[in-house]
């Protein structure tokens, strides 16, 4: 089983640098709502095609989604093959790049996505096309990150040998780019694209339906689909788009990612022969069929002959002199200050000007509140799930059935169920500050139980047999030798499932029902407030507060958890 | 035969800047030269420097100070005529066989015929023939191992350069791989014209090379020069081999004399300064039994004992140097020889054992009797580890710092001399309760 490493590639809790890249991010965020204040006007002009709750339109509507998610999966890829690669092979240019990387990580771009579709729309005024661009890059947004960190560290951890054996062979970077880096951080990249799909659905759900003060933009697709049904307080359609979203996942499982999984698995640098080679009824049919075959013998046909193509410089990289070299160091520190300074400026004049303390506070007590529920959630899926994914890890049986139905929970948009919640709420009268709270783990538990399930069924059988062996039963064998041989994964999918919960957060606590509001108090539903209120301030400060919390509570608590699992419970 | 050498060092010298401003040096006064038709060996252990000076050959590192000449013209970035075989395989797992032969052909924008002409002649000849679609994981440790050769020989190179070619392999499979290689090199049917071969296996050395300079550490410089004129194909078993084989041992254990000998020598404990080398205590007690046991009697041959055990002397010499610098034992000419304490250590039940170590360790380890030495003078009889690697950095580099004091602790733990918590990476004299 691969796991999801976050943390693999920095090792310190915090630096200046990380300091730097918060002030970059939130400076670009808060100058994005600025400017995109002055367009709000064009939107409310812009109608669209209504949408049906009739099913057979649910085929287009799916399509469409899938078409998005598509779109954003391809700027994902070429935003990891550049950034990382930049990243990577510039020194002076990573130092700030990979920390930003990780605080855009923690921006909940859920509720900047209203802010993106002014931006967007202004680009493309009085077109679908802008809310397209919009509800795009949001996908993008939830994908693009933990790519681009997986490529940037295969490229990071290159065996000397390989790039010995490149260099000495004389490739030019052009090939050793796609005959050596791209293919040895294939897999990984692979493995996180999967899990970005699995975030995607979720965005591209909430995406599609957006209000911003007076205005909806729907487009089509099975997330406007549901808002729809939402407000027309529809069960059957809603339904509908459930099942319609099952499908889609599942076929995009098998049709996608099951063969790319089997086809990248040739990419493995370790050659001891794996344990079990994974299987795809979708490659081996690809792989037997001619036209496929052609295909890809032209792709690589046309790989080499683009390294052909590329010029070559023939003369050894000479060192540059180094005077040039230290005014470029100038330059580069000249850039980040002036982006800093920038960054600040919005900070202070946009954000911090005007907002009165008073609000600040409050703003805090909030995260605090969502915060809590984080944690509340956590600790509950944890004791229900650990147990369960134990149980099943340790039958292999049971781990083969079970395993893909968790991945398949967890790239289940959770929100299509959120509907179906609220109903009940508001049913029985149940109160919202609890009640609400679940929906934000519905989707993500399924991260913890995965990973445990792993962990479980890598526990050595020897260790297993040693401890029956021994005696080691009940709560002794829970707490010496399950417990700890599952740690480091379960800190994985804890980590995934708090970041995830945050993001959720969202549109978790703010819950519609036909025309019934329900609210938890939070953060979450502070910015969802502020995204239909179009109060771009408000937005701004709800995000920049929640990115710092979450920043904070990684680099304070999951990070040094992370490390201190890895360290001290690693099974190797 | 040309004039001109294939290959031509002068007085090479390599150092690595350290975060602190100061410099490792690993490579000094590095002479050498490649004339066509010889195998020259680099021979030594890990650290010596071997590795280094062969990627300074192969252009993918560049000297401190010196000069490296390749058909007399300075080195500078991987030249065309110098191909390199790694010592794990480094064949690209994604492809195949025939791709990986083909890819330095690729990379020089060889017409596709031609690319597909030569890449079948290099698998052909190095008998890889029937495997040109198969993909490096599905092939065996030794036929990965060919496909490096072939990749290497596909860009008819003049200079071939093996950094440990066979030590990651069996030891059948690397007898096969050597014949082969050394029947191919007899026939003239590689299109090399010499080869530079770096290897840690003595018998190894003397088996293939026609020149083998033996390196030593600290910094890594040529000890000695060792000529080798057995006519080829050479018996393992033939007394004049064995002969070559014992007179390297003697040269590799030989004190160093001369200004580098105080500065350079390994163990000189003369102070808290001088970098450990972590070797269990098993070890140790393992070999001072096997000397101390017949046939040896106390008095142990290296190639013989090293052959008995079947250790390399990769393995060997460390433990043997570190018996030395414990003065269990003495090493000289080749041989290991126990001291009065080694013997009686040899002998003793675990706590006379314990015993013995303590009162070597403290006496002769410096570092050792120094955190000792602390603990027992401070009133908590405790100290963070920091406060010892930030002392040692005053000399090494962090790594080894770290190193030595892994070493310390092992064998403090061994000795019961004191106590060491890695979770809080504290030095205590308490027991764990």
């Amino acid at each position: 089983m691969k796991r999801f490493e976050p943390y693999a590639f920095l090792s310190d809790y915090a630096s200046r640098w990380d300091v730097l890249a918060f002030i970059v991010v939130i400076g670009l965020i808060v100058f994005l709502g600025e400017t995109s204040r002055g367009l709000f006007a064009p939107l409310t002009q812009l109608e669209l095609t209504p949408l049906s709750l009739d099913p057979k339109h649910l085929p287009e509507y799916a399509a469409r989604t899938t078409f998005r998610m598509l779109a954003a999966l391809t700027l994902s890829l070429a935003f990891t093959l550049t950034y990382a690669t930049w990243a990577a092979k510039s020194e002076r240019a990573g130092r700030l790049l990979v920390p930003i990387l990780d605080i855009l990580q923690s921006v909940p771009i859920l509720g900047f996505i209203s802010v993106t579709v002014v931006f967007f729309m202004s680009l493309a005024p009085g077109r679908v096309l802008g809310a397209e661009f919009a509800a795009i890059f949001a996908i993008f947004t939830s994908q693009a990150w933990n790519m681009a960190f997986s490529f940037y560290q295969s490229l990071r951890t290159i065996p000397t040998e390989l790039s010995e054996a490149a260099e000495s062979f004389r490739l030019s970077p052009w090939m050793r780019f796609w005959q050596l880096e791209v293919p040895f951080g294939m897999p990984a990249l692979i493995w996180n694209m999967m899990m970005s799909m699995s975030g995607g659905w979720f965005f591209v759900v909430a995406s599609e339906s957006i209000s911003v003060g007076h205005t909806t933009v729907a487009l089509p697709g099975v997330g406007s689909y549901i808002a729809l049904a939402i407000a027309q307080k529809n069960l059957v359609a809603i339904s509908w788009a459930i099942a319609t979203m099952l499908i889609v996942i599942l076929l995009y499982d098998q049709l996608l990612f099951r063969p790319l999984v089997a086809w990248v698995d040739r990419f493995r640098v370790e050659s001891e022969p794996g344990m079990r080679v994974p299987e795809s009824w979708a490659l081996t049919m690809m792989r037997r069929s001619r036209l496929i075959q052609a295909a890809t013998v032209a792709f690589h046909a046309g790989v080499l002959w683009t390294s052909r193509a590329v010029q070559r410089s023939d003369a050894p990289e000479s060192d540059a002199s180094a005077a040039p070299k230290r005014s470029l160091d100038l330059l580069w520190v000249l850039l980040i200050i002036g982006a800093v300074v920038l960054g600040l400026w919005h900070i202070v004049l946009v954000l911090i000007k005007n907002t009165p303390l008073r609000e600040a506070l409050q703003v805090c007590g909030l995260a605090t509140l969502t915060m809590l529920r984080v944690f509340i959630l956590i600790a509950l899926a944890s004791v229900i799930w650990v147990p369960i994914g134990v149980w099943v890890g340790m039958r292999p049986r049971a781990a083969q059935l079970v395993q893909p139905v968790a991945q398949f929970m967890a790239a289940f948009p959770a929100n299509l169920l959120f509907p179906i919640a609220v109903y009940g709420i508001v049913r029985w009268k149940l109160n919202p500050d609890v009640w609400l709270s679940p929906l934000m783990i519905l989707g993500t538990q399924w991260y913890i139980l995965f990973n445990v399930i792993a962990g479980a069924s890598s526990i050595p059988a020897e260790m297993r047999y040693a401890a029956a062996n021994f005696g080691v039963n009940g709560w002794l064998w829970w707490r010496k030798v399950a417990l700890p041989a599952i740690l480091p994964f379960y800190v994985t999918g804890a980590i995934t499932a708090s970041g995830g919960s945050w993001n959720a957060a969202i549109v978790a606590e703010l819950a519609t029902w036909g025309d019934t509001q329900i609210q938890a108090r939070g953060l979450g539903s502070y910015i969802a407030e502020a995204t239909t209120a179009g109060d771009f301030h408000r937005i701004v400060l709800g995000i920049g507060t929640m990115s710092l919390f979450v920043v904070i509570i990684n680099r304070l608590f999951w990070r040094p958890l992370y490390y201190h699992a890895e360290r001290k419970y690693r099974l190797t | 035969m040309n004039d001109c050498p294939l290959l031509q060092c002068t007085d090479v010298r390599k150092a690595f800047p350290k975060p602190d401003g100061a410099e490792l040096l690993v490579l000094e006064g590095m002479n050498l030269e490649l004339r066509e038709g010889q195998i020259v060996g680099l021979l030594g252990r890990s650290g010596s420097g071997k590795s280094t000076l062969l990627r300074l050959i192969a252009g993918l590192a560049e000297p401190s100070a010196g000069d490296v000449r390749y058909l007399g013209k300075p080195i500078a970035g991987p030249a065309p005529g110098i191909a390199m075989v790694f010592q794990s395989f480094a064949l690209f797992p994604w492809l195949t066989v025939f791709e990986n032969v083909a890819l330095g052909l690729e990379a020089q924008r060889m017409p596709r015929a031609e690319i597909r002409k030569r890449s079948l002649a290099a698998i052909d000849l190095i008998g890889l023939d029937g495997f040109e679609s198969a993909y490096p994981r599905e092939l065996s440790g030794g036929m990965r191992q060919r496909v490096g050769f072939a990749r290497a020989l596909v860009v008819h190179p003049n200079i071939l350069l093996m950094d440990e070619p066979f030590s990651a392999l069996d030891v059948l499979t690397a007898e096969t791989l050597r014949t082969d290689f050394l029947d191919l090199w007899a026939e003239g049917r590689m299109p090399i014209k010499g080869v530079i071969l770096v290897t840690h296996n003595i018998e190894e050395a003397v088996l293939m090379c026609d020149r083998v300079l033996v390196f030593g550490s600290n910094p890594g410089r040529i000890l000695s020069e060792i000529k080798v004129s057995l006519p080829q194909p050479r018996n393992r078993l033939d007394p004049s081999f064995r002969e070559l084989v014992e007179r390297i041992y003697v040269e590799m254990t030989a004190r160093p004399t001369g200004p580098a000998a105080g500065r350079h020598e390994r163990f000189p404990g003369s102070g808290i300064g001088s970098e450990l080398p972590h070797v269990s205590s098993n070890l140790l007690a393992g070999l001072m039994e096997a000397v101390a046991a017949p046939p040896f009697n106390g008095k142990a041959d290296l190639p013989e004992i090293g052959s008995n055990l079947q250790m390399e002397i990769d393995e060997l010499f460390p433990v043997a140097e570190t018996l030395q610098m414990l003065r269990f034992a003495e090493l000289e000419g080749g041989d290991l020889k126990l001291t009065e304490d080694g013997l009686a250590f040899a002998h003793a039940s675990l706590d006379e054992r314990k015993r013995i170590f303590l009162r070597h360790l403290l006496n002769y380890v410096p570092l050792a009797a120094h955190i000792r030495r602390v603990l027992d003078e401070r009133a908590s009889h405790s100290a963070r580890k920091s406060r010892f690697v930030d002392e040692l950095e005053d000399f090494m580099s962090e790594e080894a710092a770290e190193k030595s004091l892994r070493a310390a602790v092992s064998w403090g733990r061994y000795a019961e001399a004191f106590a060491y918590d890695d979770e809080n990476a504290m030095f205590s004299l308490e027991n764990p309760t």
